[in-house]
């Protein structure tokens, strides 16, 4: 099988975000590729050590010049080769699978790897609108995961449980916590990697136009009454904590 | 018409429909609200249903039973076709969200995910969201003879029935075959309240010291205020809670009148989860645990001495 994996990049967790006018400017902001996109990653390398039928493991990335660094990150980790089509342009994620769709045809690609929900997005709609545009199923939300010839078994979270499945392929997966613990890339591999392919796509030679206009972003923290209650008396902070919520913030009967 | 997935669970109408139906009344689009009821034996959640809309199309079939994406997405959009939907509405649970995406695609609509907000603007339908964890709101916008939005629950108030009970149709749908085989399903069940219900959460972090003390101090004073009970990352990798508990972005994101944070020091990814709460209570012994930032009422203390104390004093 012929595996894409799929790769953003985003704010590091703990960097502070900031907007400058109607967008989000990251400019200056520590970039890291998606931890759920990174679970995606590991997970494809893990089913060719696993000694499932992995001929070939792509990257694709859609974005800025600066992408490039989240694809060395997929490379230096192990997969084959990666696909960057460069560009500044804002795709929301029912758009951008018109291309995933495009790649994955172009490529035999029979499995496609992502995070469940992209951090940058807050969106859980890449997998989903990719798998709908190939006529394929999707398992999302996947914590395990094994291959076996043309058939997938594994576990993934839904509204009130989890539950087990069995798909042919191809399908679409998406990864989360716990469905394996990344690695990190070795020094030799981080050298290895800058010999591997990393070819430049244009956007112009898909056929994609966004679906949904950016307006305005704004960061918007409620103002929190931060009202602190000494806590050396356990007794009388407890006895302060419970008045407050009973008859100021009036939560409590 | 405006179509509106009901979303529905244990024979009873989901609060998210309300919401949703809200959202619809709130959206300005065109056409009459139009509550989308699929499952099987669903009968009552289409009463509870017509209570609050136009009209009500009931799918109560054996395929229905079990829900899944492509399924799913047939019908819907389907339904949305037929009917000349200008707007389609979904629940923003995990399973509305997964669909989703699939009928805007089929639809060739353009998508909104996950809205907290939505109101007309000509032929277009703008909305605001979270992203970036939750630390943005983007207001956006779609135009188009259809649009497809999920509504993020907790979002709009729930719809209060409107004059006269609409009328019910039952539907004919041609569904395909799911290629996933489900080999097992495990259902966690809680007594408690579930934490998208709960309007006050108690969670614990790792300052709890224990699964033990979890048990004793977390449960123990959510028992005794009528909470439902979350947990952060840490403590459900550390194996002394399930998933199913966890707040946070790769948990579940909740946003209760109160939410009581037990030795939880605030990581940013716990914050998407619950920062929109009405109000945030912090217990922690770390005075620089970033929690405190973001809490309306915190205490910089032991929790093994100061909820033992809470217990205590919320009985009397």
């Amino acid at each position: 099988m012929k595996i894409l994996t799929l790769v953003r990049q985003v704010p590091d967790a703990e960097a502070r975000v900031k907007v400058s006018g109607d967008r989000v400017d990251l400019d200056g902001t520590t970039l890291v590729i998606d931890g759920m996109d990174e679970y995606g990653v590991e997970e494809a390398l893990r089913l060719r050590e696993g000694g499932a039928n992995v001929e070939d493991i792509v990257a694709l990335a859609v974005g800025p010049k600066k992408v490039e660094d989240a694809l060395r990150t997929a490379l230096a980790m192990g997969v084959d080769r990666a696909i960057h089509i460069e560009t500044d342009e804002r795709l929301d994620a029912v758009s951008l699978s018109k291309i995933v769709a495009q790649v994955a045809q172009a490529e035999g690609t029979s499995l496609i790897l992502l995070g469940g929900q992209e951090a940058d997005w807050d969106s859980q709609a890449l997998g989903a609108a990719s798998a709908e545009r190939l006529g394929w199923p999707q398992l999302t939300w996947t914590n395990e995961l094994s291959a076996d010839g043309d058939t997938l078994t594994g576990r993934h979270d839904v509204d009130d449980g989890n539950e087990g499945f069995k798909v042919s392929l191809p399908a679409v997966i998406t990864a989360q916590q716990g469905l394996n613990e990344p690695r990190y890339p070795t020094l030799p591999n981080i050298m290895k990697a800058k010999k591997k392919e990393l070819r430049k796509d244009e956007l112009g030679s898909y056929d994609v136009q966004p679906g949904v206009q950016y307006l305005g972003a704004e960061i918007q923290t409620r103002a929190r009454l931060n009202r602190m209650i000494d806590g050396k008396d356990p007794q009388a902070a407890a006895e302060q904590l419970l008045d407050l919520l009973r008859n100021e913030a009036k939560v409590l009967a | 018409m405006i179509l509106v997935v009901a979303e529905h669970a244990g024979g009873k109408l989901g609060k998210s429909t309300l919401e949703m139906v809200t959202a619809a009344r709130d959206s300005g689009r065109e056409g009459p609200i139009t509550l989308l009821v699929l499952g099987q034996d669903v009968a009552a959640v289409a009463t509870e249903a017509a209570a609050v809309a136009d009209q009500v199309l009931v799918g109560d079939l054996p395929a229905l039973a079990q829900y899944n994406p492509e399924v799913w997405a047939a019908a819907v959009t389907q339904i949305a076709r037929e009917g000349e939907a200008s707007t389609v509405l979904i629940g923003g649970s995990r399973s509305g969200r997964e669909y989703a995406p699939r009928v805007a695609v089929k639809l060739d609509a353009p998508y909104l995910e996950d809205v907290i907000k939505l109101s007309a603007e000509g032929d277009a339908l703008q909305a605001q969201r979270y992203t970036f964890l939750a630390r943005v709101t983007e207001t956006v916008q779609a135009s188009g003879p259809v649009i497809v939005a999920t509504v993020k629950p907790g979002s709009f108030a729930p719809a209060a029935p409107a004059g006269a009970a609409g009328e019910q149709y039952d539907i004919e749908l041609d569904l395909p075959t799911s290629r996933t085989e489900i080999t097992g399903k495990s259902v966690e069940k809680s007594s408690r309240v579930a934490l998208s219900e709960a309007e006050i959460i108690v969670t614990g972090g790792r300052g709890v010291g224990s699964p033990e003390n979890f048990a004793q101090y977390v449960e123990g004073l959510a028992d005794n205020i009528g909470a439902g009970v979350g947990a952060t990352r840490a403590v459900v990798d550390a194996g002394w809670r399930p998933y199913a508990e966890q707040v946070g972005q790769t948990g579940k994101t909740v946003q209760p009148k109160a939410y009581i944070a037990l030795g939880v020091s605030g990581a940013v990814q716990h914050l998407s989860g619950m920062g929109k709460s009405k109000n945030i209570i912090a217990i922690n012994k770390d005075a620089e645990a970033p929690i405190f930032k973001v809490a309306d009422y915190g205490i910089v203390g032991d929790v093994n001495q100061i909820v033992p104390a809470l217990i205590a004093a919320s009985k009397k």
